[in-house]
This record gives structure tokens, sequence and C-alpha cells, in this order.
């Protein structure tokens, strides 16, 4: 084994009375793509953060290269060779990629030596890595996955030997996705260690060769990647068998609950996201939409919930039609039965900074159910909180706790929970389980099959196409805003990617 | 000829008015590009005038005023920053606060200290900053064209109005050539960018502040000390407020700022030239009128003409490391 390039030894932390993280030991190899997945609130971003510098662990040792050292700040981590790749990237959006990589690593007190400096040092690494980037290119006009590449840049130009990268696929596009892979694997060839954290075994089993797997705040195993499994990755993380596949019975589609029709949606610049939309969901079916990211699914899901205005087209809901200009009221559709969870929960679907109960009924909040008299009646209001947490084993379970302490998924659930809990005729769901770990995706599915099965219309979209193919009793695939195919759940994942690339689709045309 | 003597006399009192607007601009965006709302330039600028005139008048020294106005101002300054920084106060709250502990203590004080009804005593020669007439200015005086320009508009100013000037290119070139300028535009965009890059985002946003009270204290000093011959009270009258509106009108840029503040100062000198006047067309117009429309044009300007202008990101917004 080539020798250690990080050691943890007995990492402990705690937030309040949270144990974030126990006794953690770790030793990742030098020259190689070390693994961290566990699910949500598992620790592991924590257990980064301390070795970054940015918390200061309660107790336990860090050694780099074999040495024993101390990390207070960040700096002391870059001084160490040590790069992180945070989640959210920690770039100043109207400055440039030059400007953005010499901050905080200028040379002396004019600019001017650090930009000739980086100038050079970018195009070395641009030759050594094929890390491409304009550097007078403006960040915010750039691309996600190339503003991710200006991290990486940033940690390489600080001369990062180790970089520690967290979920860093979760913002990019599946063909983005596979370049950082190739840049990743490029790094490692050159003697880079690179430290991956994720919750998408998918990738675990792609790029790492070593893998370990965290739970509750404590490293529950380590393994080599090719002597493991998905199934046996899932299984540690939650502690129990998952079902990566939910069983289901037959479908028995029913009458026509919402109907598209030549629905048309042309953006901000006047381009056509959505073209010529057609299609039915019947009561009693999962109809799954399938694509790649920004092939038009947002713009239609956003449409159909009367948030974005159409072009053309019409949309019925229960037969009647549903107000296309944009200006639909919601909380008139939430009365018509149609019910929808966002794509964005932080943006669309939760105030964050409100408890969980105020959360859990928002929208619903004129219900007469949580009225007393003119006044909200605090009472049955958490009553019917706590009967969702309970119900949707939503954690840590209180309605008081600020949303925004919440773990993604969690606060996926507490979505959820509000529109399912309601009763809705038709539900509509974006990414249903973007962001949210093994164990709550299997109950996610779980309850969207519950819903079929009482005969409601469910409409899904989702850029995960296992999602899709195991949810849905009907799928369309989506490619430049058009509805290329439909499949039955069938189909063969080669069939709907090649449907979601646009290959059929193209040579049709021709 | 006398059109023209008019006019040249209307710019120069235009430099003069804008001098005070310039540097609280050029304060407010130091502390603004750091992501530091700062309300309370009005009343750093009053302390920095009262300071300044009291000390001169006690130590009979012009100089030893000036440093007191930047050191009273530069205080001010930290104890905003000690309540929006530290404590992650609420910055408008802050700066309020600093405008009414400025308005009300510089007139107890100055009552106190000279019992002249919240007055300094009047500066005498000596203890104010004098006008500084360039070489040749009385020579070339009656040359046509060029010897009023010169004469009046380059030469003849004080110290302090060349150095308000002179802070314009410093200022660019700080914000966009130092790497103090590129640290500090960065806290006011995405403060933890520059917390991950490994540089104290508090130390940062102090030190910008600290840049804000140098300059208000000198804005305090220019008013007490040049343009007047002594402390008034409330004599900063709202200037605080149109510095303010001057820096979004010019989106956040030293150079701008100076057109901003040289066009407020203009509308300001012609409405006092105009005052009583006959203008063609309209005839005579009441004086209140035309000390109201500097403010009026500032409305207008704010509301429609400038285009969007998008403060630096993370303003008004105290920093706390996520969880």
């Amino acid at each position: 084994m080539a020798q250690a390039a990080i050691e943890l030894i007995g990492i402990n932390k705690s937030f309040g009375a949270v144990r974030a993280n126990r006794d953690i030991n770790l030793e990742v190899a030098r020259g190689t793509i070390h693994g961290i997945v566990g699910e949500n609130g598992a620790g592991k971003s924590t257990l980064m953060s301390i070795l970054y510098g940015f918390y200061q662990a309660d107790s336990g040792e860090i050694r780099v290269g074999g040495k024993p050292v101390s990390i207070h700040t960040s700096n002391d981590a870059i001084a160490l060779g040590i790069g992180m790749v945070h989640q959210h990237f920690m770039l100043v959006d109207n400055f440039t990629v030059l400007e953005n990589v010499i901050l905080g690593a200028e040379t002396d007190a004019l600019l001017k030596s650090s930009i000739t400096k980086a100038r050079s040092e970018l195009d070395r690494l641009e030759r050594e890595y094929g890390l491409e980037v304009d550097p007078d290119a403006v960040i915010e006009e750039l691309p996600v996955g190339l503003q991710q590449r200006v991290e990486i840049l940033k940690a390489l130009y600080r001369g990062a030997e180790i970089l520690i990268l967290d979920e860093p696929t979760g913002v990019l596009t599946p063909a983005e996705a596979d370049h950082l892979f190739r840049i990743l694997k490029q790094l490692k060839d050159q003697g880079k260690t690179i430290v991956l954290i994720t919750h998408k075994l998918r990738e675990i089993m792609a790029i790492t060769d070593t893998v370990s797997v965290m739970r509750q705040g404590t490293m529950v195993a380590t393994r080599t990647t090719k002597e493991t499994t998905v199934g046996e990755l899932a299984e540690l993380m939650v502690g129990r068998r998952v079902l990566l596949r939910v069983e289901k019975g037959q479908s028995e589609a029913g009458a026509v609950k919402l109907s598209v029709k030549n629905l048309t949606v042309k953006d901000q610049r006047g381009v056509t996201m959505v073209d010529n939309v057609s299609f039915d969901v019947r009561g009693g079916e999962i109809v799954g939409i399938a694509g790649v990211a920004g092939n038009g699914q947002s713009e239609l899901l956003e449409a159909i919930s009367g948030i974005r205005h159409a072009v053309s087209g019409e949309v019925m809901l229960d037969g009647k039609p549903i107000d296309l200009t944009g200006k639909a009221d919601p909380g008139e559709l939430r009365d018509r039965g149609l019910a929808h969870v966002p794509e964005d929960r932080h943006h669309v679907g939760l105030v964050l900074a409100f408890e969980e109960n105020e959360n859990s009924i928002l929208g619903y909040h004129d219900d007469e159910r949580y009225l007393k008299g003119p006044f909200l009646d605090v009472d049955a209001i958490m009553a019917d909180a706590k009967d969702k947490i309970e119900k949707y084993d939503i954690r840590p379970a209180n309605p008081r706790l600020k949303t925004a302490n919440f773990s993604g998924g969690n606060q996926q659930k507490i979505v959820l929970a509000r529109e399912m809990e309601q009763d809705p005729g038709v539900l509509i769901v974006g990414q249903p389980t973007r962001g949210v770990d093994v164990g709550a995706i299997e109950f996610i599915h779980k309850r969207l099959i519950a819903m079929r099965d009482q005969g409601k219309a469910v409409l899904v979209v989702s850029v995960e196409l296992d999602e899709i193919r195991s949810l849905s009793d009907r799928i369309l695939v989506m490619f430049a805003g058009r509805v290329v195919g439909e499949r039955g759940p069938e189909a063969t994942e080669g069939e709907l990617g090649l449907l979601m690339a646009g290959v059929e689709h193209q040579e049709a045309a021709e | 000829m006398d059109m023209f003597n008019a006019i040249v006399q209307v710019l120069d009192s235009t430099i003069r008015l804008s001098v005070p607007l310039l540097l609280a601009c050029l304060a407010g965006l130091y502390s603004e590009r750091a992501g530091i709302f700062d309300i309370g330039l009005e009343g750093k600028m009053l302390v920095g005038a009262f300071a300044g005139a009291s000390a001169a008048a006690v130590f009979h020294s012009a100089l030893i005023g000036l440093g007191t106005a930047i050191l009273i101002s530069v205080a001010f300054a930290l104890v905003h920053g000690f309540a929006s920084i530290t404590h992650r106060g609420n910055q408008i709250v802050s700066g309020v606060a600093i405008n009414f502990i400025a308005a009300g203590s510089t007139i107890i004080l100055g009552q106190a200290w000279f019992q002249q009804g919240g007055r300094t005593p009047a500066l005498q020669p000596g203890e104010r900053f004098e006008a500084i007439i360039w070489p040749g200015a009385e020579a070339i005086r009656d040359v046509p064209i060029i010897g009023p320009i010169y004469a009046e508009l380059i030469s003849g100013h004080s110290i302090l109005v060349y150095f308000a000037f002179a802070m314009v290119p410093f200022t660019w070139w700080v914000l966009f050539r130092t790497r103090f300028g590129l640290r500090m535009r960065a806290v006011g965009e995405n403060p933890a960018a520059v917390d991950t890059a490994g540089i104290s985002v508090a130390w940062l946003r102090y030190r910008a502040l600290i840049c804000t009270g140098i300059l208000t204290g000198v804005a305090g000093a220019y008013l007490s000390m040049v343009q007047n011959g002594g402390f008034v009270k409330d004599m900063t009258a709202g200037k605080g407020y149109i510095a303010l509106a001057a820096l979004i009108f010019a989106k956040w840029k030293p150079v701008n700022a100076m057109f901003a503040c040289l066009l407020f100062g203009f509308l300001d000198a012609a409405s006092i030239r105009l005052q009583g006047s006959p203008l063609p067309l309209v005839g005579k117009v009441p004086a209140q009128f035309m000390q109201a429309l500097p403010y009026v044009l500032t409305v207008i300007l704010l509301a429609g003409f400038i285009g969007k202008a998008i403060p630096p990101r993370a303003g008004g917004v105290p920093y706390v490391k996520e969880r």
C-alpha cells in the first residue's frame, strides 16, 4: 500500500447535543481516489470541513504525509497542500476567473505580478490537466461545470496535493459529470490524492479506488472499490438492506385526470423550451418524464403547475382548463386537486427561515383545519406537523426546528408530506429524490406508488434514469423540448439513453 | 465676457460644494464595497467637523484640527464596525444610531465647552486651511479664457480640495490594482469565498471601515475649517445622504462618483447663483424652488436615468460562518 496522504485518528466533533463525528479513523493513500459515502447528515461534510480548517475537532489527531499537524484555519490547510471544492462554490460571481484564482493567494500588495504569474500558471494547468477555461471570463457568465473547474483550478493554483470534492456532481449534467471524472482521473495519474464525498453510489463505483462508508457520525467500513458492490455499500450506509428497485403491482389506469395538448413554452430570451408537447396522465398511473437536465422538463412542470407562461396549447385538469398565462392562482389549483412538489425546494418549496410546522402547512394555511376564526390554530398545526413527521420519518422529529437546520433529504420529505397529505387528485413531482439519501429514496418511492394505487394521477420528472424506470408505468423521454418517445417500464437503459441523447430523433429528422 | 465669468464662478463654487460630497461618497464606497452599508456617513462627517473645529480653535493649529477630525471619525466608524461586524447587528440601525449620537453630542459638547449656543469659536487665520495660490495665477488672471480658468478653477483652493480630487484616481487604483482592493471587493460580494481562501472577513471589513472613517473625517474638517470658519450645529445638512445617493448613482465606481458629486455640486451652485434672478421663458422663480431643485433632480435621476444599479451582493448582511 502506498504511503498515506492523510490520516485522521479518533476525530470527535459535536455541535451542541449533536455528535456529528465520533471516533472517526480514516486513512487515504497517496495518489488514489478515495470515496466517502453516507446518507445526508452522516457527518461527511463535517469531517472534511475539519480537515480543511473550517471547524475545529473537539479531539483527535490529523496527520498529513505522516506528520501530525494542527489545522486551525483554512490557511493552515492550504499551506499543507489541501484544497477543497465546496458543494456551493466559493466564487465571487462578478470577478473574472483570474481574480478568483488569485484571491487570497496574491504574491504581494499589488496585483500586477500576481496576475502575470496566475496567467502563466493557468496556462500550464490547462496543458497538464486539460482544465480549459478562459482566464478573463466573468464567473457568472460561465456554465456551472466551468465554474466548478475554476474551483479546482483555485485549489491547484494554491499547490494542492490533496483535493477534497464535496458532492461535486450534484449540480452537473451527466456530460459535465463525465468530464469531471476524466479530469479527476488525470489528476490522480499525476500523483494527486482525491477525496470524493458523495451519496451517489454509481459514481463511487465508477471512479474511486477505495471507499469509506459513514453512518450517523461514525465510520462504519472501508472497502476496496473493486471488491465491493453497490448493494453492499447501500446496506452499510443505511444499516439494512434496501430495495433499490421498489416493488409494485400492475397499474390500473382509470380516467384521464391531467391532459396536456400542444403545449409550447418559451423562456425569457424567446428560446423555445417546450415544443408542442402533448400527453395524458390517467388516474392510477405514474408517468415519468426522463431526459438530460435542461431539455425543457423544468419549464414543462412550471407551465403545468401554472407558474410559467405558456405561449400556446392547453392543459386540462379533470376536464377543465388551467390558466396558462403564468398568472394562475396556485391556491385555486390546489383547491382543484393539483399538488406540486417543485424541483427547487430551497427557493420555491420552502421558506428555510420558518419552523418545520409552518412549512408543513404553507400554501394550505387558509384551510379551515388550520384556522380558528381569523387566527391560525397553532395546536391543530402542531398536531398536524407531528403527525406528518411520524408518518414520513422526518428527522430530527422537532416541529419547532428551523427548516434550514434539516438535512436536504428531510427538507424534501417536509415538502412531500405537505403535498401528499392533502390527498390531491393529481400530483406533479419534480426530482423527487434529488439530494436525498438511499433510505429516504425507498420511502419516497413507496409513497408515490401508494398514491398511484389509490387512483391518483402522478407525473414525475427526474434526471435519474433509475428512478424513472423503477417508478413509472409509462416513460416519456424529452429531448430539446420535445417528447421524442414513449416507452414502457421494461425499456432498457440503453434504449432510453439513446432517446435522451436525441439519437433516434435526429435520425428520424434527417 | 460677463457670461463667461459667471460660468467660471458657478463652476468654481461647484468644485467647492462638491468636495464634501465627494469625500463622503468615496468614504461610503469603501465600506459598501466591503459589504457594510453605512448610513452613518452623515454622523461621522458631523463629528469630524465638530472635532476638527474644536481642536483647531483650542490648539490653534489647522493640522491638529484635521488629525482630530480623522481620529474621532475613525472611532465612530469602528463603533459601527463593532456593532455590525463583530456583533452582526443590523447595519442600518447602527448607522442611524451613529447619526443621532453625532447630532446630539456635538451640540451638547459644543455648548459645554464653548458656550456659544453649540457653535465652536470662529477660527482665526492659521487655524483654517487657507487657499493655495498657484504660481503665476495672479499674473495671467487677465488673459482671456485661460486666465480665469487657471486662477479661479485650478488655483486658489485649499489643500483638502486637491486631496479630495486626488482620492478619486487613488481609490480606483486601490480597488482595482491592489491586493487589499481585490479582497475588499470580494468580501462585499461573497464573504464565504474570502473566508475559505484563508482571509479574515472581519479584519478586512474593519480596515475598509477605517478608510471610510478617514475620509468622512476629512469631509467634516473641510466643512468646518474650509467652507465655514467654525462648527455650526447640523452643518452637514443631509450631505451624507446625498453622498449615498451619489454612490448609487455612480454604481459604486470612483470615477463615476466624482462626476455624480460634481453634478450635485453644480446643481447646488446653480441654484444659489440663480436665486432671485429671472430665468428666460419662466421669469422669476421662488428661491425655495431653486433650493429644492438639486433634491428633485436627485429623485428623478435615481428613479429612472441610471439604469440598473446593482449593489455589492453581500451588502448589509452580516457574515455568519454556516454551521
